[in-house]
């Protein structure tokens, strides 16, 4: 049943260009064009949300200006359209990720709900008292704080794999830390805070030589490479729709059908059920089963439309584009004095953390804002990470399909400001 | 640049770069931390207070540009005072920070906490300008909880 509805789903993918024509596609983003005090807006903050193009807002409000109704419920033409057009947005995530079976995604709120389900559903199923799971030191708190809620629970142990000076995994570290006592891996495929690309089909070979299940978070991952869960062999796989220019408060868990179908349901409702009596409910198959109460139909249709925009442009022109901006944005920031980059992994995404000597990051923030410049100023949601490299917090470029060359001439341009404002002799 | 001078003034840059009181106190009666998770600013606040008054203040900790010369301004501004002094002053800087863009601040009598006045332009900053405040408030109360501006 990899296509339960029979609905025809178009495979852009394979003839898509190989590159971007980025002054066009930056027409088809509204929010891109407009002027941030004064100055015309440089947004540099993908990695926290992408900007959302003009296809995924018209088939939103297409959804509910036509189609609106609720799912798998009625009869009439409506019901069946929400439907179609729900169970469509699933195949094509599906597809997205090539996944075996569609039943095998599960719509989510984003990647932390994701994450929630599986160490509330498996994780409570199978981890006792004395078990290990195993993370890395650069995870988001949301793939750190619901095992550690777990382990809590549970009595178990979290276990952390280091990272180096470059903020790569130390492999014959992560290597060791898997035992017999190890019931879960969970990994970032590509760090929020760090921009290193971890060698995740490597680590989940490692992890299944111990027949120890392995969840990759692919929040990051999402809008920036080619994902293939067949490929890097993982069992459970998150990403977040709105990392992926589609709305915020749509994503996808997916996972590994005998899996899924061993799990207990996550939230109980309607829509997960087959017949409820007071004495005993049956569930729902899967995907169902864990899509509990009316889902979030409109949004999943938009994460569909942005998906077939990923799928025009070719995912591996968009990995090239940003390629290509991180490497130009890392030699033009090398030339400012006193910046320190923090993650300088040799396989990385579009993400570029530093701080500034003498200036601190949420200061760089406002001074850059003045200029129209939006980047995150923080700790990502990443608190281990700043301890491991001794910053309080960092300030954060980051690049999606839309950013441009001048847009790193302004960002150097901004951070000269900043240090101009700050020298007092 | 204007709006940015207006907030990062030279006092302002100055006493980030040079914070006074910066220290920990070899004897203190009272001390709070204080948190701003937002941004990862982290400041201890110490005082020897006697006979309700001030006798001595310091702080310690990392920050961002406001937040650190608004707590070197504060040890500044509050030292020798009584404490119904510091409260007062509290209120009315508090006022200065948070009032309407609109409006022109009454920093009368402020002395050098006047130069916070550009904060007010700017909402996501007004927790970096006030952290050190509450943190001081904290450790009067006595409160042993460490202060958050969340």
């Amino acid at each position: 049943m990899s296509n339960p509805s029979g609905i025809p789903v178009p495979n852009a993918a394979s003839d898509a260009p190989t590159t971007l024509d980025v002054q066009r596609i930056r027409e088809d983003f509204p929010a891109l064009h407009q002027q941030v005090n004064g100055k015309p807006l440089v947004y540099l903050d993908s990695a926290a949300t992408t900007q959302k193009p003009l296809s995924v807002i018209q088939a939103v409000r297409q959804y509910y200006e036509k189609d609106n109704s609720n799912v798998h419920r009625g009869v009439h033409t409506l019901s069946a359209r929400a439907t179609e057009s729900y169970e469509t947005a699933r195949i094509k995530v599906q597809r997205f990720i090539n996944a075996a079976d569609a039943r095998e995604i599960i719509f989510v709120r984003g990647a932390t709900e994701g994450i929630n389900l599986v160490a509330n559903s498996y994780g409570r199923k199978h981890i006792r008292a004395g078990d290990e799971l195993l993370i890395t030191a650069m995870e988001h708190h949301s793939n750190i704080v619901p095992w550690q809620l777990l382990c809590e629970e549970k009595d178990a142990h979290l276990r952390v794999a280091p990272i180096n000076e470059r903020g790569e995994v130390v492999l014959e570290s992560y290597e060791k830390l898997i035992t017999d006592r190890t019931k879960l891996v969970a990994i970032t495929y590509i760090s929020n805070s760090l921009g290193t690309i971890n060698p995740v089909k490597e680590m989940i070979e490692l992890a299944h030589r111990r027949r120890v299940p392995v969840l990759v978070d692919g929040a990051q991952a999402g809008p920036h490479l080619p994902l293939d869960v067949q490929e890097i062999g993982c069992d459970f796989l998150v990403v977040s729709g709105h990392k992926m220019y589609a709305p915020t408060g749509i994503g996808a868990l997916y996972g590994k059908l005998e899996l899924l179908e061993s799990m207990p349901p996550y939230q109980g409702g309607g829509e997960m059920i087959q017949s409820v009596t007071f004495e005993k409910t049956t569930y729902n198959d899967v995907p169902h089963k864990f899509e509990a109460g009316t889902p979030n139909i409109a949004d999943a249709v938009g994460f569909g439309a942005a998906i077939d925009y990923l799928n025009a442009l070719g995912m591996q022109a968009i990995a090239a584009h940003e390629d290509d901006l991180v490497r130009c944005a890392i030699a033009a920031l090398s030339a400012i004095p006193g910046l320190r980059f923090i993650g300088t992994a040799r396989d990385r995404a579009a993400v570029v953390s530093f701080t500034i000597e003498n200036i601190h990051p949420h200061d760089i923030g406002t001074i850059l804002d003045q200029e129209g410049i939006a980047i995150r100023t923080g700790h990502h949601c990443s608190q281990p990470v700043m301890d491991r490299f001794g910053v309080p917090a960092t300030s954060r470029a980051s690049f999606g399909l839309y950013n441009t060359h001048a847009e790193i001439d302004s960002l150097v341009a901004g951070i000269y400001k900043a240090k101009e404002l700050f020298s007092l002799e | 640049m204007s709006d940015l001078r207006e907030l990062y003034q030279e006092l302002i840059v100055d006493h980030h770069k040079n914070p006074r009181n910066f220290r920990k106190l070899e004897v203190s009666s009272h001390h709070a931390v204080g948190n701003n998770p937002i941004c990862g600013d982290r400041i201890t606040v110490h005082l020897l207070i006697k006979d309700d008054a001030v006798e001595d203040i310091a702080f310690e900790g990392t920050g961002c540009a406001i937040c650190t010369a608004s707590a070197s301004v504060m040890t500044e501004t509050v030292k020798g005072r009584h404490l119904w002094e510091v409260e007062s002053l509290f209120d009315r800087f508090h006022d200065v920070v948070t009032g309407s863009p609109d409006e022109a601040p009454d920093t009368s009598g402020l002395g050098k906490l006047a130069a916070f006045a550009g904060v007010r332009e700017f909402p996501m900053r007004v927790k970096c300008a006030t952290l050190a405040w509450h943190t001081m408030h904290a450790a009067i109360e006595k409160k042993n909880e460490p202060v958050t501006t969340e």
